[in-house]
């Protein structure tokens, strides 16, 4: 990555306050609550896969895990803190056991995606059969597909009666979302970043210099659940509710479409795919002439034939071309005796 | 006599029914300089595999410094300070050529210290002017260069080399011979290699591998002169 860490934060800050400026403008805060929330679980995603090579299928798992944790806390606590604190918390442990198993268990790609599938349909199935009087922690009933409503939703720390809500609430998420940001910055730049990229990019040489690749793995894939944990703990005191659908196999895909459109291998490209993509199907479900899963699905579909890189990496491209020192013929050059390599080797 | 720092005892490894090494007995001293080599086939990569945990041999210990390290992983393996080279080129292609070799100091050195190290491995590989282009961009002589950097940044006690000389220009295998010499008074290695003119221009003691088995091991000159060895690896009749 170039640049240093403060530029980082400067520009970060920057962005941040013209968008907390122009948006709410443009589009309402309640529903750009959400874009950022859907773009920090984006984000979750897009640090394990595009700079840890983990392709989760599960994400939402940790999502919905969030949400539950912050909701049942909530109602058996009261004021917010705790709750918000474990809502990271659980999902980070569940993540770093499951991830544990997986990892050290040497299982391949395929099988990870599989379990982490099969963890979140079980998590679906559960959660969906909660129904009965019996399924109870502490006060909160679990209420199967109906989900857990009325819960104390976020307080100003150490005040149960001063509810943050409305326009302050999207404040907060947004400036949530900007220090997650910023942490994950830190994170890729420091040494353990670094050796993540490492270890996507070639596991067997990272562990012949000693690298356990093993124990990493575990600790950025649960670093991504932390995150989600805290995404799902703030969608559940933006819908006041938490259900079931939270944990759904079409939550999951769609985290995965989010970032192959915005870009993997990016920041911000995730955060973007997944706000963008979460705007239009805002949008579209506002009308009933188009299924809306149809139009995502062409969306992928376009992506990957003509973009396949994503939003991100390609106006990066677009950036360099037109105003990077390097001239355009090199890059064309270099990727042709590329071309002709992979032919002749 | 110095120190055994590497030693096998009947490593043997099967695969269904080949064998690819057959009882191999191997000790090495600390800051020796040896060369395998044998025919293709002969289990010199599968006893290299053995040796660094990336394959569990079927019957046999593999000793290094007197830890008994036949059940270890690759990763516990090399962070005893094991440089390791394996005969496919092996290195991270989208990351630059300082991000690599960075990757390899920062394992063994704080990232200050790092940053030193792969600078001075940048210069002493004549790799400045690429320093910033991704590997996969870079020839083929160029990648067996950095993958050399790789290995040698950690300061390892024991280095094992599969085949670095392959591939390489006349000018590159010189710059690697000056390392490899540089690397040997403070490391012992062991390097499997084709190349005849690179052998006898490096070794003094070789190990001739043949159907899994050790078939010999003496001074270059003599195995040269060998017979046998003529037989067996460079084809020609005695
Ligand atoms: N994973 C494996 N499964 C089955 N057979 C294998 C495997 N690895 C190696 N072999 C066999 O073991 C024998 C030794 O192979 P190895 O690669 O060790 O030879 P080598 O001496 O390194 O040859 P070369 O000089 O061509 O690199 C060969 O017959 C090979 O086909
Ligand atoms: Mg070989």
């Amino acid at each position: 990555m170039q640049g240093s860490l403060s530029r980082d934060v400067i520009a970060t800050v920057i962005v941040t306050a013209i968008l907390l400026w122009i948006m709410p403008l443009l589009i309402g805060t309640y529903t750009l609550t959400v874009l950022v929330i859907y773009g920090m679980l984006g984000l979750s995603l897009g640090l394990i896969w595009g700079f840890g090579g983990i392709l989760c299928f599960g994400q939402a798992a940790f999502f919905g895990l969030g949400a539950y944790t912050y909701a049942i806390a909530a109602i058996n606590i009261g004021e917010s803190t705790l709750p918000m604190i474990l809502a990271v918390l659980v999902p980070a442990i569940f993540a770093a056991l499951l991830g544990a198993m997986m990892f050290y268990g040497r299982l391949t790609d395929v099988y990870l995606g599989v379990i982490t599938l099969v963890v979140t349909l079980i998590l679906f199935k559960f959660m969906n059969s909660t129904a009965g009087p019996q399924y109870v922690i502490g006060n909160a009933r679990m209420g199967g597909f109906n989900g857990i409503p009325g819960f104390q939703t976020l307080n100003v720390p150490g005040d149960p009666g001063a509810y943050i809500w409305g326009d302050a609430y999207f404040y907060v998420c947004a400036v949530a979302l900007a220090i997650v940001f910023l942490l994950v910055s830190a994170l890729l730049r420091s040494s353990f970043g670094r050796i993540a990229v490492g270890i996507r990019e070639n596991e067997t040489r990272m562990s012949l210099m000693g690298y356990d690749v093993r124990a990493r793995k575990t600790v950025l894939f649960s670093t991504g659940a932390a995150i989600a944990g805290l995404a799902g703990a703030l969608f559940a005191n933006w819908g006041e509710i938490v259900t079931p659908n939270l944990f759904s196999l079409g939550q999951s895909a769609e985290i995965i479409i989010w970032c192959i459109v915005g870009g993997l291998g990016t920041r911000l490209g995730p955060i973007l795919g997944a706000a963008g993509l979460a705007y239009v199907k805002f949008l579209l479900g506002q009308q009933h002439l188009i299924d809306n899963t149809l139009i995502l699905g062409l969306i992928l579909v376009l992506f990957v034939l003509f973009l396949p890189r994503g939003i991100v990496p390609a106006l990066v491209s677009l950036w360099r071309i037109s105003f990077g020192r390097r001239p355009l013929g090199r890059i064309h050059q270099a990727r042709r005796s590329r071309n002709r390599e992979r032919l002749h080797g | 006599m110095a120190e055994i720092v590497l030693e096998t005892r009947a490593l043997t490894m099967r695969f269904g029914g080949v064998t690819a090494a057959d009882n191999v007995n191997f000790r090495l001293r600390a800051r020796e300089l040896r060369c395998l080599i044998g025919p293709n086939g002969a289990g010199k990569s599968t006893f290299f595999k053995c040796v660094t945990g990336l394959q569990t041999p079927t019957e046999g210990q593999v000793y290094m410094r007197g830890h008994d390290t036949t059940h270890w992983m690759p990763h516990q393996i090399a962070s005893l300070g094991v440089g390791i080279k394996m005969q496919t080129p092996s290195v991270m292609d989208n990351l630059t050529v300082h991000e690599n070799i960075w990757l390899a100091a920062r394992r063994f050195h704080p990232p200050e210290e790092a940053n030193r190290k792969t600078a001075e491995m940048i210069e002493r590989l004549a790799l400045g002017p690429i320093a910033r282009n991704a590997l996969g961009q870079l020839a083929h002589g160029e990648r067996q260069r950095v993958e050399l950097g790789l290995v040698a940044v950690g300061d390892p006690w024991l280095v094992l080399l599969d085949e670095p000389a392959a591939g390489m220009s006349a000018e590159d295998v010189e710059r690697m011979t000056g390392i490899i010499h540089e690397l040997n008074k403070t490391a012992a290695i062991v390097i499997v290699e084709h190349d005849m003119q690179f052998i006898r221009s490096i070794a003094e003691v070789v190990t001739v591998f043949h159907q899994g088995a050790v078939l010999m091991e003496d001074h270059v000159d003599r195995v040269m002169a060998d017979p046998q060895v003529r037989n067996v690896y460079l084809g020609k009749k005695a």
